[in-house]
């Protein structure tokens, strides 16, 4: 009895607080997909605004994962209960970019509340991503990261080979495998985010397309192609490494990614944010590399991107678009960006992050953290490389998938898989054509 | 003769089934409908606009390959599923029926998993099998068999499987135990005393009686088996790899909120309907005779 006493005395307390500074302060919600150690540097972001101004506050919300947010939004959206700033994954872009409705696109939110903004400030592989091919930015870009290659420089000298060793091509990684596995190393090789890594990444990386109409931007009547003879021949590697035990399949996301922290993968090809985790929890010595390529293909292009941007949904007051976008615009300040950079390993998306990191000397002190931003930046951008915009892409994902695990068992080749995979996306790809005529 | 009971005039019988039509309608009837109109539609997931498409999200669906098989994949997975939870559980409610000792603790230790959700026996499950950290997957390395369900669907099956009849073997012990205790003593002694070995008492007398409760259980799990194992199969394989754990209503799921097709998912829910539909029908009309009351 006394508890509940106590409860309910606390309950009002907290209404009578939680009023009288809602009465003063505009309040905005921000759904997001982020837990752990990242969620509580977003956590951080969210207090320094609250506490750096007045006039707005800001409500952040973890929703579960990537997609579980974006369908929590969705279904927010429907119902009329949608927060003011919604993460969406990249996967997402096109079907929010097709909702036009949906969202107050990011140049016109700057302008009406009157916030400077200068899109060029941004990374331009990052921002491409999010806008159109007239030049207008619709959100927001958040957290992206790119994959590389992480090496465990202990278990590398285990397989009697030299932790400096070249490993930019995948012929020299293959060699690397067959040393490891004749030293008897359990798990020479293990990846994570299949599709984004070995198809997207690959494609943009060695400048072919991964769907047609430059790989969705010029139009919803795209069509996939990631059936090449190069794509072929790399999903047809991974199933021969698979065949022979030198890469382990450990899963579609980033589960990989336990295998290699806990010492048994030697090389790995992950996410640039796989950084975080991997500094606080590895026991031995690792390196980060370029992701590999083919040789004898065009030398590589640049990687794309993989992470969130954050997307102002409509029907809110004019007040409280006022106070999102004075949220985002602090968001993509220079230090808040370069902090994030630090701490995550995703990139410093603005230019200005970048350079302040440089002279900052952390990239001297923590060597490799560089790399992903050299490998998306390396390279004038082609339309093969400036990423993607596919509807549906969510499932396409899970499709890739799907086929790509019938290729590592050994069921399916590469060839059959890969074209199983694109006629199978390209009927959700005339599906969602025609849902969003 | 019957006996039958009249009400006199029609309010109160009306009242007195008002409830149940109340709920019949409110949780089926009209969800249903809903389903019925939304599987004629194509929407964009935001509900910003809506196109009418007559029957294409069925043609959409039987066209494709993987949703034909995931029917194959529901009758192995609802039959393993039914066969085995009610097989063990007769089994264990035959052992527990003969116990003199300690049988109140047996019969509450076997009850115990009943009360455990899917999803948590899923990931309880997964923990054992997981190929990083799980003992299981651990131990049937040491004996030199590579368990890796993430890559091998059949290892993935049976895995959804044994994590989904686990807490139902409680259920149905449960079950048995009390219909084996409603079983005449004294028939079993008589029919002891005439010669009958254990197995042919078990098998002319207590699988006879047992037979309405059996074809209860039965009922009962294969709609548990069709509906209920959502739970189980989202957190252990998520319906993969190459969708061989997907069930229907978990590829229902699947299409309407992970991948916002709702006018595919709809289509899937009213096919799933008629399904299930049918499949009553079969049962009352065709199994239920073979029941003796």
């Amino acid at each position: 009895m006394k508890h509940l006493k106590a409860i309910i005395a606390s309950i009002a307390l907290f209404a009578m607080f939680a009023g009288t500074s809602l009465q003063a302060k505009v309040e905005i919600q921000w759904w997001h997909a982020f837990g752990g150690r990242l969620g509580e540097l977003l956590d951080e972001q969210v207090n320094k605004f609250n506490a750096s101004q007045n006039k707005y506050t800001v409500v952040h919300t973890r929703k579960g994962n990537y997609s579980e947010t974006l369908n929590a939004g969705i279904a927010a959206f429907r119902a009329g209960q949608h927060p003011n700033i919604l993460m969406v994954f990249e996967v997402g872009t096109a079907s929010l970019m097709a909702a036009k409705g949906a969202y107050v696109p990011m140049y016109q939110l700057m302008k009406d509340a009157g916030q400077s903004f200068n899109p060029k400030g941004f990374v331009s592989a990052v921002s491409g991503y999010y806008t159109t091919t007239d030049g207008k930015m619709l959100s927001m870009p958040y957290n992206s990261s790119t994959p590389v290659l992480w090496v465990n420089k202990d278990l590398m000298k285990k397989a009697g080979l030299d932790p400096e060793m070249d490993l930019s091509t995948w012929k020299r990684v293959g060699n690397a495998l067959d040393a490891a596995k004749a030293k008897g190393i359990d798990m020479p090789f293990c990846t994570c985010w299949h599709s984004w890594i070995h198809l997207e990444n690959f494609s943009a990386y060695h400048n072919i397309p991964f769907a047609t109409k430059a790989n969705g931007f010029a139009g919803l009547d795209t069509e996939l192609s990631f059936n090449s003879p190069v794509h072929i021949k790399h999903i047809q590697t991974l199933g021969k490494w698979a065949q022979e035990g030198k890469f382990k399949y450990m899963g579609r996301r980033n589960e990989a990614g336990k295998n290699f922290r806990a010492g048994e993968c030697m090389l790995m090809t992950e996410s640039s944010a796989g950084y975080a985790g991997i500094k606080k929890e590895a026991k031995f010595e690792f390196g980060i590399r370029h992701l590999p390529y083919y040789g004898g293909t065009e030398a590589p292009q640049n990687t794309i991107i993989g992470g969130s941007s954050l997307w102002a949904l409509s029907g809110k007051s004019k007040e409280e678009n006022k106070a999102t976008a004075a949220f985002l615009a602090f968001l993509s300040k220079t230090d808040i960006q370069a902090k994030w950079h630090q701490d995550t390993g995703y990139l410093g998306v603005t230019t200005a992050a970048a350079k302040k990191t440089k002279s900052s000397g952390f990239y001297k002190a923590n060597p490799g953290t560089d790399l992903a931003g050299i490998q998306m930046m390396r390279n004038k951008v082609t339309q093969n490389s400036k990423g993607l915009r596919l509807g549906s892409f969510d499932q396409i994902r899970g499709i890739i998938d799907e086929e790509m695990e019938g290729v590592y068992s050994g069921k399916k080749t590469a060839q059959v898989a890969l074209d199983s995979a694109v006629r199978r996306g390209n009927v959700l790809l005339r599906r969602f054509e025609r849902a969003n005529k | 003769m019957e006996k039958r009971v009249f009400f006199k005039g029609w309010w109160l019988p009306a009242l007195l089934v008002a409830p149940q039509l109340l709920i019949s309608f409110v949780f089926f009837f009209y969800p249903s409908g809903q389903a019925i109109w939304n599987s004629l539609f194509l929407p964009d997931p935001f509900g910003l606009k809506t196109e009418y498409v007559g029957l294409d999200n069925f043609r959409f669906l039987l066209s494709d390959p993987y949703y034909l098989a995931s029917f194959k994949t529901t009758v192995i997975f609802s039959t393993a599923v039914s066969v085995s939870s009610m097989a063990l559980g007769l089994y264990l409610a035959a052992l527990a029926d003969r116990l003199i000792k300690g049988a109140g603790v047996y019969q509450t230790l076997l009850i115990w998993p009943y009360a455990i959700a899917p999803a948590i026996a899923g990931v309880l499950w997964l923990f054992m099998f997981n190929g990083n950290i799980g003992l299981a997957s651990y131990y049937l390395k040491a004996l030199g068999y590579e368990w890796n369900h993430t890559l091998k669907g059949d290892q993935a099956m049976f895995l959804v499987i044994l994590a989904s009849s686990w807490g139902r073997i409680s259920y149905n012990f449960l079950f048995f135990l009390a219909g084996l205790q409603a079983i005449p003593k004294s028939i079993i002694e008589a029919a002891a005393i005439d010669g009958a070995s254990f197995w042919k008492r078990f098998g002319t007398i207590v699988i006879p009686l047992l037979s309405p409760i059996t074809f209860f259980l039965l009922v009962v799990n294969i709609v548990y088996a069709f509906f209920d194992t959502f739970g189980v199969i989202h957190t252990i394989t998520s319906g993969g790899p190459e969708q061989s754990t997907t069930i229907l209503v978990y590829k229902v799921f699947s299409d309407g909120f992970v991948s916002q097709d709702l006018g595919s998912s709809a289509a899937q829910s009213v096919i799933l309907l008629v399904l299930v539909g049918i499949l009553t029908v079969i049962q009352f009309k065709y199994i239920e005779r073979k029941v003796h009351y």
